[in-house]
């Protein structure tokens, strides 16, 4: 930094839009060629040589202390190079699923065996994995401090409207398609070798050298490509320090475990559930003046947090409640948006049924209390009128309750959400070859976000060379550290940093350039492979000659986020519209239509952002209609740790899907703000009150099952509960 | 309290020849046992390790396996042919997908031991000297893909429609793939990248 | 999956000779869509399998009109939807088979497989029985979570579903099943072939542990006959099915002279519903006779405490298949 003070450059920026020739353009994703051909490398696909195979063996009980462990018969079966109990006698065991033992054989089959030989006997204790009503579940429920703002009660009187309603959803998955786990080896005594599938390279060794007793700096951590990870991807977990220790005692050979689907859905992350009783007050104009909450929901033995409502409207006069409910459903994890879906839900879902009471439009009700929104409402208000306008709304909105003839009745709903986004820490390291080609380190992921191909545009853009002679390397711990992808603050954090790095590069290679075209560096500009003087583009040099002259000694720049200027900034606002059908003999909710308005500063790749907000929004119609992790009450396990049952949507059930990004000159000065979760924090909240608009009803829980859906009309009492 | 240990199943070689009035020929001292039954010689394969030949993308391929080894396993495990994920493990997700004589199957739901002898096409054998098949092609520009786990059975599984079907309309598009689940969410561009393969193909 | 010895024989003598007359013991392999799942579920422990697909009688689909349709039991689900005859006079097992979503599916599930494939109930399947008790005996079905389970013939202690969706069809068109054992062949109504275990150790269907099922075979269409399979569903992708109803009405001039309604998902064996039946024989199909058919089927359904719904879903699917059968009503 110091050299580019001193020669007083032009200050970090994003580029004028009409020096973008890649960013914010629509760039196929550089790895595709890769991943449709099946030759990316993911942690499960990683075999090395002399390799094991691990596997855990689990415990079938919610909730049990091990009583009597067993391994001697495993240990001297042909093909077990190594026995690790993770539990001893006396123990207590949690949740279904947990680990008991590991073991490391020569394949896979043997493995299997050797787990089934394992004698574990266990004194069952008595469980509880029950969410929807904390009354039920006695010294379970952990009341947290009740939280005041304004004055509710004085609010509540004065209000002319008040809406009462009860909302939630249930504890959900993760379902990553690739499971957890690790390809773990030693090299001597002191070094270790880790793939891993993980949403933070950089920060898996610090987390493994305690338990493994060596140092951090020698622990290597590795991933090409990781198959999801939705935030819940961040640790060695217990099963990558066990392929850590089963590598150990097989005199380092390497040893692979990932988790079987049944253990990837019961013990590796869950998203809390949260219900909620809320009633919110307003003047008969619509302006919302008070709100009142008491949520609770689990997500396993750690006691759930209170929830961000009111939801991006900060509602003057508050109350609200929360109670955690500890249960042996198993662990819980970040799950895109921590906490935004469900405080989102409960949030659009309560104002919608506020609308219906004032027999308003939820759209104006929004649109009239937007200021609450804060900084962003005048984004949100334009948002608003978009998406109303993708989605036809003043046109096909209809009062509660589809008044057509027939079993389908169709419903429109509406939903807003915010997210930070601001970039992450990030380090990476640009190096410019004599050659001209120019490569860029960092330890960060690609989560299928396109990370990748952000950096390469990133610095090609500010290079003024062509996409494809940049080549980036992620996925190392060899590599400067860059921050986890949690958050949303990947792009942010990774762009930021490339951009520095570019720039500072340009500048030294324009010092060394400039005698050449008789100009100052300061007048000097990288443009369409070549490097020229500002105002006379007769006087340049190609990028390949520019280069040769770094004297054979390649250039390499460290860029780093955070830094000066401000390339980042945080608060992404979006809007989402649902529109569905609901046949109300049946039950079953089909979406006909979405449409997804979303900012998020400025945009990098606009067919990777896109793809963001289309996969977001399927993972919403996923989780509003069919994602659940059914715990058993009667055996404290989950019912459907499979793809069979926990149903996730298929390539039919998502109807049409339309995105909208904001773009323009308001947007491109906030910077980059990050996108992998604002946009899946609607959906849940748009298709609740998209069905309770077509059914004249609220189903006051996702996912909206048929049984849900049909058990509201039967309440409701209507005519059509049944044919 | 409940104990968890091998259930060993009862059935004695004894028994089985009891049960099912089998006749044990001389055991083959490499290679599979014979059983002499309803006047035929039956070869018997296993448990233990059996040889194997394989034609994957129309290579021999050939490796010991127990006869409970799934063909998915063997490609990815024996073969370093790890297109092909392994997701459910269960015939639920088509993350597996190959062809079986040009058919979609779940590679993950059918026995090596059974995929002997029969032309096995996976996601790798897809490219022809060196150039993307069209479907790749299009996956690509339509960005049909995130974290691309999913892919190459989406990728399988539309090469085996269009082969069916090279004019697929949107409820073929939905019959055709409706064996393939992605978590990223990329049903977007995969209804558009099929469309603009179909195209391709019918073009050239 | 534990270890297991593999036999193929080419005939169903060989393969009759190859399967032990103990369940557990062997298995019949088809297309392996449900056998090697419940193998890696370690619901069932083969020492052997036997792959029927190399024995050529098992193959092959044929029809005529004085005969009817004969499908080979390893015939798949895609061989029967590719049959332009199966298209022409059985549209209720067209609709069923297309209900298998799954194009890999149905190119390795065979039809025999599908009429003996084991229930999906989450109990059975993680290792609690087909009766799904615990080592106290109580049912864990009827305390814990059985909003998949039976609404329909679940006196007890059965409490599973019968998971195919051919088998309601292919029962509404009369088919029968040819059955090979040691014994040598049987024939057997194929509504007949299903029934409800009472004890662990009965299987959910008449076949013993060493006889195959060999062919089905389905009577030609009477003169009059219209049919349909009405589904629901909740996902259109690698779903099953809540409940369906296959019918199949014969008429005479505008009244229905035979009718077969029978459903699925709904009883521990597909349920044929002679109440249903009755209720539009000697009527003319209108839609308050298409209500008091549904309302009959479901007339002596009980709820298990979280399966109410699917009564409802009966009462629909079975409406909707008349009204699909006889050429409108709502269509999914
Ligand atoms: C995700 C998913 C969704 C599905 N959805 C549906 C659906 O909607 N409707 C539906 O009907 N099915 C559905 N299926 C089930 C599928 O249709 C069956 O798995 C398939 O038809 C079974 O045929 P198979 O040949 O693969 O049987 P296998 O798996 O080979 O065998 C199944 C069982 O039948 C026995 N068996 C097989 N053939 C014979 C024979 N000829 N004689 C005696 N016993 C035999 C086997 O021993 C085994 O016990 C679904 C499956 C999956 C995985
Ligand atoms: S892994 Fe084979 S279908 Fe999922
Ligand atoms: S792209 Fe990630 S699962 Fe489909």
């Amino acid at each position: 930094m110091a050299e580019r003070d001193a020669m007083e450059m032009a200050e970090y920026k994003w580029p004028e839009p009409e020096r973008r020739r890649l960013i914010g353009k629509r760039i196929s994703r550089v790895d595709g060629p890769e991943k449709v051909t099946g030759r990316a490398k993911y942690t499960y696909d990683v075999n090395r040589p002399g390799m094991l195979a691990g596997k855990i063996l689990r415990c079938p009980y919610a909730h049990a202390r091990i009583a009597r462990l067993d391994t001697s018969a495993v240990e001297k079966m042909p093909g077990v190079q190594a026995v690790l109990p993770l539990k001893k006698v006396g123990d207590e065991i949690l949740w279904a699923g947990d680990e008991v033992v590991a073991v490391a054989a020569v394949d896979e089959p043997t493995a299997e065996d050797a787990i089934r030989a394992i004698v574990v006997e266990y004194e069952k204790l008595p469980h509880f994995v029950l969410d929807t009503d904390p009354k039920a579940a006695g010294e379970r429920a952990r009341p947290a401090a009740e939280q005041v703002e304004g004055d509710p009660d004085a609010a509540f009187r004065e209000a002319e409207v008040v809406a009462e309603g009860l909302y939630g959803m249930s504890l959900i998955t993760h379902c990553c398609l690739e499971a957890h786990g690790a390809v773990v080896e030693w090299e001597g005594e002191n070094n270790v070798l880790v793939h891993i599938s993980t949403q933070a390279v950089s920060g898996i060794a610090g987390q493994m050298a305690g338990p493994l007793g060596v140092p951090a700096g020698n622990i290597r951590v590795k991933q090409e490509h990781i198959g999801g990870g939705f935030g819940s991807k961040f640790g060695p977990d217990s099963w990558g320090i066990a392929a850590a220790r089963l590598s150990k005692m097989a005199g380092g050979r390497p040893v692979k475990i990932m988790l079987e689907r049944d253990a990837e859905l019961m013990v590796a992350g869950a998203r809390p559930s949260y219900y909620g009783r809320v009633r919110v007050g307003a003047k008969r104009d619509g302006t919302v003046i008070a709100w009142e909450s008491e949520t609770w929901g689990t997500g396993g033995i750690p006691p759930t947090s209170p929830l961000p409502v009111p939801y991006v409207l900060r509602i003057p006069n508050q109350r609200k409640r929360h109670i955690a409910i500890v249960t042996n459903s198993g662990p819980a994890r970040a799950w895109r948006a921590p906490l935004h879906p469900q405080a989102c839900l409960l949030t659009m879902a309560a104002l919608d049924d506020l609308a219906a009471a004032l027999r308003m439009d939820p759209l104006d009700l929004l649109l009239k209390n937007i200021e609450l929104a804060g900084e962003r409402a005048d984004v949100y208000r334009e948002e608003l009128q978009i998406a109303a306008e993708l989605m036809e709304w003043k046109k096909r909105w209809h009062p509660r309750g589809d008044p057509s003839p027939g079993p389908i009745k169709r419903g429109l709903g509406v939903s807003i959400h915010t997210w930070p986004g601001r970039g992450h820490a990030c380090r990476c390291d640009l190096t410019i070859h004599p050659d001209g080609s120019v490569e860029v380190k960092l330890g960060s992921q690609d989560l299928g976000t396109g990370t990748r191909t952000a950096i390469a545009i990133v610095v090609a853009d500010t290079l003024g060379i062509p996409l494809e002679a940049v080549r980036v390397r992620i996925g190392d711990t060899q590599y400067p550290p860059a921050g986890g992808s949690g958050g949303s603050t990947t792009i942010g954090g990774v762009s930021s940093a490339a951009r520095r790095a570019a720039l500072d590069a340009l500048d030294q290679l324009f010092a060394r350039i400039a005698p050449l075209l008789n100009a100052s560096p300061d007048q000097l500009e990288a443009w369409d492979g070549r490097i020229r003087v500002k105002g006379d583009p007769s006087r340049s040099i190609a990028w390949e000659h520019a280069c040769a002259r770094l004297d054979g000694m390649p250039l390499t720049v460290r860029g780093e986020n955070p830094g000066p200027g401000e390339l980042t900034t945080a608060g992404a606002a979006g809007v989402q519209m649902a529109d569905v059908s609901v046949d109300i003999e049946t039950g079953i909710v089909r979406i006909n239509k979405m449409v997804a308005v979303q900012d998020c500063g400025l945009i990098i790749n606009m067919k990777t952002a896109e793809s963001q907000c289309y996969g977001a929004m399927i993972m919403g119609i996923s989780y509003a209609l069919y994602e659940e992790k059914i715990m058993d009450p009667v055996t404290g396990r989950m019912l459907n740790p499979n793809m069979e049952f926990y149903k996730l949507a298929g390539l039919a059930d998502i109807g049409e899907l339309v995105v909208h990004m904001m773009t323009g000159e308001k947007y491109d000065r906030r910077g980059v703000i990050g996108l992998g979760e604002p946009p899946v924090i609607s959906p849940g909240a748009a298709i609740s009150n998209a069905v309770a608009n077509a059914i004249g009803v609220r189903v006051p829980f996702l996912p909206l099952t048929p049984e849900r859906v049909l058990e509201a009309l039967a309440k409701k009492g209507g005519s059509h509960a049944r044919v | 309290m409940e104990k968890q240990h091998s259930r060993a199943g009862s059935l004695s070689r004894r028994d089985f020849l009891k049960v099912s009035g089998i006749t044990l020929t001389v055991p083959l001292v490499i290679g599979p046992r014979v059983l002499k039954v309803a006047g035929a010689e039956v070869k018997v394969f296993g448990p233990g390790r059996v040889p194997m030949t394989f034609t994957i993308n129309g290579k021999t391929y050939r490796a010991e396996l127990e006869p409970r080894v799934t063909l998915l396993d063997a490609l990815r495990n024996e073969f370093e042919l790890t297109g092909a994920k392994r997701v459910c493990d269960r015939g639920t997700c088509g993350a597996c997908t190959v062809l079986l004589d040009g058919k979609p199957v779940y590679a993950c739901s059918v026995l090596a031991i059974e995929a002997q002898g029969r032309a096995i096409t996976t996601v790798e054998g897809l490219m022809q000297n060196g150039k993307l098949h069209p479907i790749q092609q299009a996956f690509i520009e339509n960005d049909a893909l995130q974290c691309g786990f999913c892919t190459p059975g989406f990728v399988v599984a539309c090469k085996a429609l269009l082969d069916r079907n090279p004019n697929p309309t949107p409820e073929d598009l939905v019959a055709g793939l409706g064996g393939n689940l992605c978590r990223c969410g990329t049903y977007v561009g995969i209804r558009a990248a099929i469309a603009q393969a179909a195209r391709m193909q019918r073009g050239g | 999956m534990r270890a297991f010895e593999y036999v193929s024989p080419t005939t169903k003598e060989q393969a009759v000779a190859l399967l032990s007359s103990t369940w557990g013991e062997t298995e019949i392999l088809a297309g392996g869509t449900d056998l090697l799942a419940l193998m890696k579920d370690d619901v069932v422990r083969p020492r052997r399998l036997v792959n029927i697909k190399e024995i050529a009688e098992l193959r092959g689909i044929s029809f005529s009109a004085s005969t009817g349709l004969r499908i080979g039991a390893t015939v798949t689900l895609s061989e029967l939807l590719d049959h332009p005859d199966v298209w022409r006079h059985y549209p209720a097992l067209v609709q069923a088979a297309r209900g298998v979503t799954s194009p890999q599916i149905r190119s390795m599930g065979t039809v025999g497989g599908d009429l003996c494939q084991r229930p999906r109930c989450w109990y059975f399947r993680s290792g609690f029985g087909l009766l799904a008790r615990d080592q106290t005996g109580r049912s864990l079905v009827l305390e814990g979570d059985n909003r998949y389970h039976a609404i329909l013939g679940n006196e007890g202690p059965a409490y599973f579903v019968n998971p195919s969706s051919l088998a309601p069809a292919l029962i509404a068109y009369g088919a029968r099943l040819r059955i090979f054992g040691p014994r040598g062949t049987r024939e057997v109504l194929l509504e007949r072939f299903f029934r409800i275990p009472k004890s662990e150790a009965e299987r959910e269907y008449d076949l013993q542990p060493n006889e195959i099922v060999t062919e089905i075979l389905v009577p030609p269409p009477p003169v009059g006959m219209v049919s349909a399979t009405y589904e629901v569903r909740q996902r259109e992708v690698l779903d099953w099915p809540l409940v369906t109803a296959s019918v199949a009405l014969v008429f005479d001039g505008q009244r229905v002279r035979s009718a077969r309604v029978v459903l699925g998902q709904v009883a521990p064996i597909p349920w044929p519903s002679p109440e249903a039946e009755r209720a539009l024989v000697g009527k003319a199909v209108t839609e308050e006779v298409a209500q008091a058919a549904a309302d009959a089927a479901v007339q002596r359904a009980r709820s298990l405490g979280k399966n109410e719904y699917k009564i409802q879903l009966a009462r629909v699917a079975v409406r909707r298949a008349i009204q699909q059968a006889v050429g409108g009503g709502t269509r999914r």
